[in-house]
C-alpha cells in the first residue's frame, strides 16, 4: 500500500504546488471562510513584524497564534510553503496508519465475536470483510488530501494545517497504544486552541480498552491509568505554557490566545455561528451567551463517552465533529478533519437517512459562500443577512450529517445484538424506532 | 455673517503656562484676570496644564490655492494638552479637562476617551518654556466630526475679565501666554458680488472705527498676493515696501511680504474595494529645492480599521525610502487607536507616498454611530518637518512684533519647523443589520438546539420494535380495560 500513498502524496503536492504559483494564491488567504483570526497568516507575518519593531506582538489585537508558533516561523518563516505543504502530508499519513491500525483492532474484536458465536445469524452481512476495508486507509489520506477545503486551507497557509497535523499524530498515537506521545500530542493541540481537550476522554476510553482495563468505577486499575494520563497530559501542557512564558517573558499570550478564543471580541464573519450571534447581542447578555455558547462544545463530552465508551474511535470522530460546528472560530480546515474519517465508517452507508440532503446542501452552501459575500462588500446589494443565513444552513448541514453518522452506528451496533431482521411477536416485518 | 460657502473656518486656542518652579514649591496662584477669561484660567490652574492647544476647524484648507496657514491644524476638533510633572493620574486628569473644556466650549470634546486618545513620542513637543518631554504627560486627541460655532468663542463672550496674566504686582515676569487665531476663508462669488472688490464693511457687515480697547496695540496687516492679481488698497497708505509702519487708529500698513514658498501639500487617500479591506495612503510633495528634510510623520487610525505594520511602504521618487525610527502602537480593541510615527528623510522635489494597509472590522451593532453608513473618520496625518531654509526675511520688522515673528520665526539659512495636517479619511464599515437582534438570536439559537436534540435524542433513546397501532375499537377497548384493572386486549 506504501505505492498508491505515494502517489496520492505526489498528486496532493503538485496540485498545491500549481495554486501556489497561480494567482489564486493571494486571493484565497483573504476570504473569510478559509482563515480566521486566528489562524490567518497575515497575522502571523504581522506578529513577527511587530516583534522585529519592538513591540510585543500581543500588544495589539492582531496576533492570537501562541508563542510556540513565533518559535517555529521565526526559522522558516522563508520556506512557509512547504511548511504547510508538509503539515497536509504528515496529517495523511498518520490517518493512513491510525484508520490501518484501527482497522487490525476491529478485525481483531470481530473475529473474537465470530468464534465466540455472539453474532446472530441473519447479520453477517454486516460484518466487516478484509475486501471492503483493504482500500479504507488509502480513501481516508484521499478524503484528506484532495478534499477542496484541505487545498483552500493549505494555500491560504492558515495554520489551521498545523493544528490538524498535531490532532492526526494524537489520533496516531492512540491507536498505536502510546500514552505518553498521546499525552504530549494533546497537550499541543490543546495547547493551540483549547477545544481539543474534550479529546482527553476518547483518548483515555481507547487506551483503557488496548490494555484490557475495564471501565469500572470501582476498580483501582482504572483510576492509576486515569491518573497516569491525566498527569502526563497536565504536565506536558504545562511545561509549554512554560516555554511560552520564557519567550516573551510575559502572560500577555494566555489572555491574547485563551481569552481571544473564549471570549469572542473579534467579530469578523466566518463559517460559524458566533460572530453575528455576537454582533447582534444585547450588551447585558454578552457573558451569558458566551458561556452557554462555549459550555455547548465541552458538555457533549460526557453524554458521548458514557453512550460510547465501547467504541473510543468513533467517539474521537464525533468529538472532532462537535468542535469544529460549534467552536468560536472555526474554519473550512477544521471540517476537512473530520470529513476525512467519513470512509471508515462506509459500512454504515445502508443506515444513513439523509446523506443525499446533507451532501446537497453542503455543497450548495460552499458554492453560495463566496457568492453572496461578494454581494455584500463588495457589489453591496445584499447585506449581511444573506451571508448569515448560509451560514446557518451549513451548520445544520453539518449537524444532520454528524447526526445521521451517528444514528446508522448505534443503528449497526444494535443489529448486531439483535439480528438484522426483526420480526414483531405475530411475525411480520418490524421496525426499528427510537424510544 | 457672510455666506461661508467652499470655505474655511479655524480658531485655534493656544494656552501656555510659564513655570517658574522652585525646588521646594511652584508658584500657581494667578489671582488676575482681565485679559484672560476666568474660566479657562481656573481649569488650566486646577488641572496642573502646562500647555493646551485646542482647534476648532470645519472645510479643508486648499493650500495649493489659498496658501499656508499660520498655525495649522486638522479638521475637526483637535485638543493636546502637556500636564505638569506634578500629576499623579494623567489619564483621569485628561478625562476631567476634556470634559470640562467640552462644557465651557460648547463643544462635544467629552467624545473624547481612550479609543481616540494617543501619546506620540515625536510629532507634539511643548512650545512653550520648560524643557521636559516626557512622554507620559502628553496626551492628543482628535475628533475629526466636529463643526465649528459660534458658541465655541463662549469663553471670551462672558463677562470674565477681571484680571490680567501677571504674576506678580508688578507684572514683572509672565505667567501664561494666551494666544488666539481665527481663520476663515471668504468666497469672493458666491458671497453675491460681481465686482472683484471687497470691503470689511461688505465681509463683517461694520468697520474697523477704533483700536481694540483691551489691546496695547493693534496692527491691520494686509498682504499682497505676489503671484495673482493686484489690487489697490483703499485708503491708500504710502508704505508699501517691506518695512512696517507701526500704526494705531486707522492707519493701515500695506507690507509686501514674499510667502514662504510652500514647501509642502499633504493629501490623504484611502484605496478600497468594498468595505473590507483597504490602504491608506498619506501622501506629500515636498517642492524645495534644497537638501533633504528631516520629518515625522505621524499616523493615527481608529481601532475599528486593523492595520497592519508589516504592509507599511515609504515610497519616494519611486523608491523605497527605509524610515529611521519608527514608533508603533498597535491598537487594543475598544481600548486604544493605532498610533505610527516614522522619521522620515523627505528628498527635495519629490512625492512621497507612505502606504499602509487595513482590514475593517465588524463592529457590535451598538458601537455604530447613529448614521453607520456615512462611515467612520480616520483622523488627519501630521508631518512634522525641519524645512531647511527659506526665503530670507527682513529680521528688523519682526522684533518688535513678537506674535508676528512667533508664526514666522524664521532666519536667514535656519531650519524652519513646520506641521501639515491631512485630511481626514471616511472609511465605509460593513454593517450588521440592525433591525434583527431578536430574529437572530432565534435563528442562532434554534440551530444549537436543533443540535442538542438530534444529540440528546441519540444519547438518551433506544432503539425498539414498533408495535402497530391497533384499530379505532380496540383502543377504545384498551381504555375500559386499564379502568378495570383488566389485562390489556
Amino acid at each position: 500500500m506504501a505505492a498508491p500513498l505515494t502517489l496520492l502524496l505526489i498528486v496532493a503536492v503538485t496540485i498545491r504546488a500549481v495554486l501556489f504559483r497561480s494567482s489564486l494564491a493571494e486571493l484565497i488567504p483573504e476570504r473569510v471562510e478559509v482563515v480566521s483570526p486566528l489562524n490567518a497568516w497575515k497575522r502571523v507575518v504581522e506578529g513577527l513584524a511587530l516583534l522585529d519593531l519592538g513591540v510585543s506582538p500581543y500588544a495589539g489585537d492582531v496576533f492570537h497564534e501562541t508563542p510556540l508558533i513565533i518559535y517555529l516561523f521565526h526559522f522558516v518563516i522563508d520556506y512557509a510553503e512547504i511548511v504547510f505543504m508538509i503539515a497536509d502530508a504528515l496529517t495523511a499519513v498518520a490517518l493512513y496508519l491510525a484508520v490501518k491500525g484501527y482497522n487490525k483492532t476491529v478485525f481483531r474484536k470481530q473475529k473474537y465475536t465470530l468464534e465466540a458465536e455472539r453474532y446472530p445469524l441473519d447479520c453477517l452481512e454486516l460484518i466487516h470483510t478484509p475486501k471492503e476495508m483493504y482500500y479504507i486507509p488509502l480513501k481516508v489520506a484521499m478524503f484528506y488530501l484532495l478534499n477542496p477545503f484541505t487545498i483552500l486551507s493549505c494555500v491560504a497557509k492558515s495554520t489551521c494545517g498545523l493544528n490538524n497535523a498535531v490532532i492526526a499524530l494524537f489520533i496516531l498515537c492512540t491507536v498505536k497504544g502510546s500514552a505518553l506521545m498521546s499525552a504530549i500530542f494533546l497537550a499541543l493541540a490543546t495547547y493551540q486552541s483549547i477545544y481539543p481537550l474534550t479529546l482527553f476522554a476518547p483518548a483515555l476510553l481507547y487506551l483503557l480498552q488496548r490494555l484490557y482495563i475495564p471501565v469500572n468505577w470501582q476498580r483501582s486499575s482504572f483510576w492509576l491509568f486515569t491518573m497516569q494520563y491525566a498527569f502526563m497530559y497536565l504536565g506536558s501542557l504545562w511545561v509549554m505554557v512554560c516555554l511560552s512564558f520564557f519567550l516573551l517573558s510575559s502572560w500577555d499570550f494566555l489572555s491574547s490566545v485563551y481569552g481571544f478564543i473564549l471570549c469572542v471580541p473579534d467579530l469578523t464573519p466566518n463559517i460559524g455561528l458566533f460572530w453575528y450571534f455576537f454582533a447582534e447581542m444585547f450588551e447585558h447578555f454578552r457573558l451569558f451567551f458566551i458561556c452557554v455558547f462555549q459550555i455547548n462544545v465541552f458538555f457533549y463530552t460526557i453524554p458521548l463517552s458514557i453512550k460510547l465508551k465501547e467504541h473510543p474511535f468513533f467517539l474521537i470522530f464525533m468529538q472532532i465533529a462537535v468542535i469544529s460546528i460549534f467552536k468560536s472560530y472555526p474554519t473550512v480546515g477544521d471540517i476537512a478533519l473530520y470529513m476525512a474519517f467519513l470512509p471508515a465508517w462506509n459500512h454504515l452507508y445502508r443506515f444513513l437517512r439523509n446523506i443525499f440532503l446533507v451532501s446537497v446542501v453542503l455543497l450548495a452552501c460552499s458554492a453560495l459562500f463566496p457568492v453572496l459575500w461578494h454581494l455584500w462588500i463588495y457589489a453591496g446589494s445584499a447585506n449581511s443577512n444573506f451571508y448569515y443565513a448560509i451560514t446557518l444552513l451549513f451548520n445544520v448541514a453539518q449537524i444532520l450529517l454528524v447526526s445521521d453518522y451517528f444514528y446508522a452506528y448505534l443503528r449497526r451496533e444494535h443489529h448486531l445484538t439483535h439480528g438484522l431482521y426483526l420480526k414483531r411477536k405475530d411475525g411480520s416485518e418490524a421496525t426499528l424506532v427510537l424510544k | 455673517m457672510p455666506n461661508l460657502y467652499d470655505s474655511y473656518v479655524q480658531v485655534n486656542i493656544l494656552v501656555l503656562y510659564a513655570t517658574h518652579c522652585f525646588p521646594t514649591k511652584c508658584i500657581f496662584s494667578v489671582s488676575h484676570y482681565r485679559l484672560f477669561p476666568t474660566s479657562l484660567g481656573q481649569v488650566i490652574s486646577k488641572f496642573s496644564v502646562r500647555e493646551l492647544h485646542i482647534s476648532f476647524t470645519q472645510g479643508y484648507r486648499r493650500t495649493m490655492q489659498w496658501g499656508q496657514t499660520f498655525l495649522p491644524s486638522p479638521p475637526g476638533a483637535e485638543l493636546w494638552v502637556w500636564f505638569q510633572d506634578t500629576v499623579t493620574d494623567v489619564d483621569v486628569t485628561w478625562k476631567e479637562l476634556t470634559n470640562v473644556l467640552s462644557g465651557i466650549f460648547c463643544a462635544s470634546l467629552n467624545f473624547i476617551d481612550s479609543t481616540n486618545t494617543v501619546q506620540p513620542s515625536a510629532s507634539f513637543k511643548p512650545l512653550g518654556v520648560g524643557n521636559v518631554t516626557d512622554q507620559r504627560f502628553l496626551r492628543y486627541a482628535v475628533l475629526p466630526r466636529e463643526v465649528v460655532c459660534t458658541e465655541n468663542l463662549t469663553p471670551w463672550k462672558k463677562a470674565g475679565y477681571t484680571s490680567d496674566l501677571c504674576q506678580d504686582w508688578q507684572c514683572k515676569s509672565t505667567a501664561w501666554e494666551l494666544r488666539q487665531t481665527l481663520n476663515v476663508v471668504f468666497d469672493l462669488h458666491s458671497s453675491g458680488q460681481s465686482k472683484r472688490e471687497w470691503s470689511l464693511f461688505k465681509m463683517f457687515s461694520r468697520t474697523l472705527t477704533e483700536a481694540c480697547p483691551l489691546a496695547s496695540s493693534s496692527k491691520v496687516d494686509v498682504t499682497d498676493n505676489p503671484q495673482g492679481e493686484l489690487f489697490e488698497l483703499s485708503p491708500a497708505t504710502p508704505m508699501l515696501s517691506q518695512a512696517v509702519v507701526l500704526g494705531n487708529r486707522r492707519t493701515y500698513s500695506q507690507r509686501v511680504e514674499t510667502c514662504c514658498a510652500l514647501y509642502f501639500t499633504e493629501s490623504a487617500m484611502c484605496q478600497a474595494t468594498g468595505c473590507r479591506r483597504g490602504r491608506s495612503t498619506p501622501w506629500c510633495t515636498t517642492t524645495t529645492r534644497t537638501g533633504p528634510s528631516p520629518s515625522s510623520c505621524w499616523t493615527p487610525c481608529p481601532g475599528t480599521c486593523v492595520s497592519t505594520s508589516h504592509t507599511l511602504t515609504v515610497t519616494s521618487k519611486g523608491r523605497d525610502n527605509k524610515p529611521s525610527y519608527i514608533h508603533y502602537q498597535p491598537s487594543k480593541d475598544r481600548l486604544r487607536p493605532h498610533l505610527l510615527e516614522m522619521l522620515v528623510q523627505l528628498p527635495p522635489n519629490s512625492v512621497i507616498e507612505v502606504t499602509v494597509q487595513f482590514e475593517r472590522a465588524l463592529l457590535k451593532w451598538t458601537e455604530y454611530t447613529p448614521d453607520p453608513n456615512h462611515g467612520f473618520y480616520v483622523g488627519s496625518s501630521v508631518i512634522s518637518a525641519l524645512v531647511p531654509s527659506v526665503v530670507a526675511m527682513d529680521t528688523n520688522s519682526t522684533q518688535e512684533r513678537p506674535l508676528f515673528s512667533s508664526f514666522f520665526p524664521c532666519k536667514e539659512e535656519s531650519s524652519y519647523f513646520m506641521q501639515v495636517y491631512t485630511e481626514p479619511l471616511l472609511v465605509n464599515l460593513p454593517t450588521p443589520d440592525f433591525s434583527m437582534p431578536y430574529n437572530v438570536i432565534c435563528l442562532t439559537c434554534t440551530v444549537v438546539a436543533v443540535g442538542y436534540g438530534f444529540l440528546y435524542n441519540f444519547l438518551t433513546s433506544t432503539f425498539q420494535v414498533e408495535e402497530p397501532s391497533p384499530g379505532l375499537a380496540k383502543r377504545l377497548a384498551n381504555i375500559i380495560c386499564r379502568l378495570r384493572g383488566v389485562p390489556l386486549l
